[in-house]
């Protein structure tokens, strides 16, 4: 029985953390790119929830050609974000580009909650909801789903920041912008393209979670924050160690809920994030800053 | 004679003018103090709604004894220190004869001294205990108290020989007092409360809970909150295979809920119900019947939403007082003595009889047990 409930426990952790650990790394693409924190990121995870409800109810599309239309539409809106709120700005230092996001995510919040209301919706399970047994827990089809989704992005995003010319280029402004410009790559692209992944990741993790947990206007404010705290622990790396960090995040608030109390859930997660930024501001797995420059 | 081709006059006036004119002696003043916009904004907008259909409605009428009203609304989004300042405004500035609200318990125990000091009739429109009891003279409520809803499941769960109890609680002002009266009475019933735990109102998922609850393997288990927790919950509940009875509390008696849980996840779910989720399954013969349907479909052909239950706060605010004005007088105290001595009054929540000691006026008849069947709520006997 004992073990039964710890392996429920992992496995619910491991699912919510990989829809962290996908928040998360939206969170350091950007913050890679152009130095950064894109508070608003929590809110492309709505909005991609959101429009998938949008385009299903009111324009009457088929679930597979939803998803595809409402991360189009949230693309856009990062790149909009971007266009409009990040590019103008004549002194672009991280104080006011961090107050600007902070802006602009209350701005989408706002919006999205006069366009389609306070009230919470829910979307249909991608493949049924008939619950799967693997050892002595129960998981979701949906769980699959999301799993599966997240691990694809991973390995899609390694690719292309390795084996493909803009993501090369993109690694290069986040080493350093100055050089980066120096050898000819235009950083201002580079910062939009950060803008269109990260809201794209962002949506994708919005739409595939909602089926469990159901979306509304104001759920961005939390995912956004739990995926704060995946990113901070992987130390806004782009890559492996973020993801872990969100899984990381996961399994330590679902033991938490199940082995020490409920009551202190999201407490777990904003204490390791303080005790992370204390002692290792690098992040879990980084090395230390001085080695980096 | 002459008064009545004044009140024409005023009337003619009044159409030919398409602003809003408001005559100093002309119109009765309600104020309303609402949650319209934030977290308890699913409370507040229903209850803005109705109160606006529900004037507006009186005044096509003709008002209240030929007496046109007026109702000044602000949104407190929640916040108590806004309701306050609020309330203050509604007194001071608009003059009001009457407030009702605000919608949630925290907002309503702030803004009381301020109504108290300033003898002001307060209808609040929300739930807690701790706004009418003890009874206060200017203060009255519409929602039943939480403890009637405890009591209300606690009741039918004695009738099925349950005795073990989790619960699970949402850690918001609803779920607290839920949380506090269900330990209250269960202690006092016999009944052995075996897990207590809680979760945030944002959590998405509470599968860790319910394992462990399902490792304890109570007789019942008690979920107290408002969406979208207990949509998740019963989710949860299908996914981990736990067949325990579930519980839901009031707070989510709307097709809301089994709309975002899903009828196949929520089926057997059981809860106690305020009136207006049920009324197509009542008895001709039932008093109330017939006005929760006219409200609903009110409600439904101005908004294009179903009325919920916490819109139907504020219309059995907004009836309590129309009735009052109509047997006693429109000044604050004669609203607040006609309030207070209102008896069988029958309206949304349920039929109100108030007294010097009671300013509640419901009894455990405000709810009706019912249990989900078939994406639809079903009567318990």
């Amino acid at each position: 029985m004992q073990f039964d409930q710890l392996l429920q426990y992992v496995l619910s952790g491991l699912s919510t953390g990989a829809i962290y650990a996908l928040i998360g790394i939206g969170f350091s693409i950007i913050y890679n790119a152009t130095g950064i924190i894109n508070f608003a990121q929590g809110e492309f995870v709505m909005l991609g929830g959101m429009l998938t409800l949008l385009f299903l109810d009111s324009c009457k599309l088929p679930l597979w050609a939803a998803i595809p239309c409402a991360i189009a539409v949230s693309t856009a809106s990062g790149m909009l974000f971007e266009r409009l709120a990040i590019r103008p700005l004549r002194q672009p230092t991280p104080i006011n580009l961090v107050i600007i996001t902070i802006g602009g995510s209350i701005l989408i919040r706002g919006l999205s909650m006069l366009l389609w209301g306070k009230d919470t919706h829910a979307i249909p399970p991608f493949s049924g909801e008939e619950p799967i047994a693997v050892g002595g827990a129960t998981i979701l089809p949906q769980h699959i789903w999301i799993l599966g989704i997240t691990l694809l992005i991973i390995a899609a995003n390694k690719f292309y920041f390795y084996h493909t010319i803009s993501g090369k280029a993109m690694r290069a402004c986040a080493y350093n912008r100055r050089a980066a410009g120096l050898v000819g790559i235009d950083v201002r692209r580079m910062v939009l393209f950060s803008f269109i992944i990260s809201s794209a990741m962002g949506s994708v993790a919005g739409i595939i979670v909602a089926p469990l947990t159901m979306t509304a206007y104001d759920v961005g404010v939390m995912l956004g924050l739990k995926g704060f705290c995946a990113a901070i622990i992987g130390g806004m790396s782009s890559g492996g160690a973020t993801v872990v960090g969100g899984l990381i995040l996961g399994i330590l608030e679902s033991l938490g809920a199940g082995l020490i109390s409920s009551g202190y859930k999201d407490a777990i997660a904003f204490i390791i994030l303080l005790l992370i930024l204390f002692i290792r501001p690098q992040g879990l797995f980084g090395k230390a800053q001085s080695e980096r420059v | 004679m002459m008064k009545r081709l004044v009140v024409a006059c005023c009337l003619m006036s009044i159409s030919l003018l398409t602003a809003p004119v408001s005559f100093a002696a002309g119109t009765i003043k309600i104020g309303g103090l609402f949650a319209v916009t934030g977290p308890a904004s699913f409370l507040g907008e229903p209850e803005k709604k109705t109160l606006e259909l529900l004037v507006k409605e009186t005044n096509d009428k003709g008002g209240i004894n030929g007496v046109k009203l007026e109702a000044v609304i602000y949104d407190t989004t929640g916040d108590a220190t806004k309701a306050v300042q609020l309330a203050t405004r509604l007194i001071k500035d608009d003059k009001v004869s009457v407030i009702i609200g605000p919608s949630t318990t925290g907002e309503s125990m702030a803004v009381i001294p301020v109504v108290e000091k300033e003898k002001i009739p307060l209808v609040s429109c929300a739930a807690g205990i701790k706004i009418t009891d003890p009874a206060k003279h200017w203060v009255f409520k519409t929602p039943a108290n939480d403890h009637v809803a405890a009591e209300k499941i606690l009741n039918y769960m004695t009738s099925k020989k349950q005795k073990t109890i989790a619960l699970l609680t949402v850690t918001d002002g609803f779920g607290a007092s839920g949380r506090e009266q269900l330990k209250a009475i269960a202690s006092q019933k016999g009944f052995t409360i075996v897990a207590d735990e809680v979760y945030g109102p944002k959590d998405t998922d509470m599968t860790a809970q319910l394992t462990k609850i399902r490792g304890i393997k109570p007789d019942a288990i008690i979920c107290w909150g408002t969406n979208p927790g207990p949509a998740v919950i019963t989710k949860n509940i299908k996914q981990l295979g736990i067949k325990t009875p579930l519980y839901m509390s009031h707070g989510v008696a709307s097709k809301k809920y089994i709309e975002l849980a899903g009828a196949e996840a929520a089926e057997g779910v059981m809860l106690p119900a305020g009136k207006l989720s049920v009324y197509d399954s009542f008895p001709k013969s039932d008093p109330q019947g017939r006005l929760l349907k006219e409200y609903d479909q009110a409600y439904k052909k101005a908004y294009g939403t179903e009325a919920s239950t916490f819109g139907g706060y504020a219309y059995d605010a907004f009836l309590l007082i129309s009735d009052a004005i109509k047997k006693v007088g429109s000044s604050p105290e004669q609203i607040r003595s006609g309030i207070e001595q209102t008896t069988k009054l029958v309206s949304i929540s349920g039929i109100f009889s108030m007294s010097p000691k009671d300013h509640n006026g419901l009894d455990l008849s405000a709810f009706e047990m019912v249990k989900v069947t078939k994406g639809d709520w079903a009567l318990l006997k």
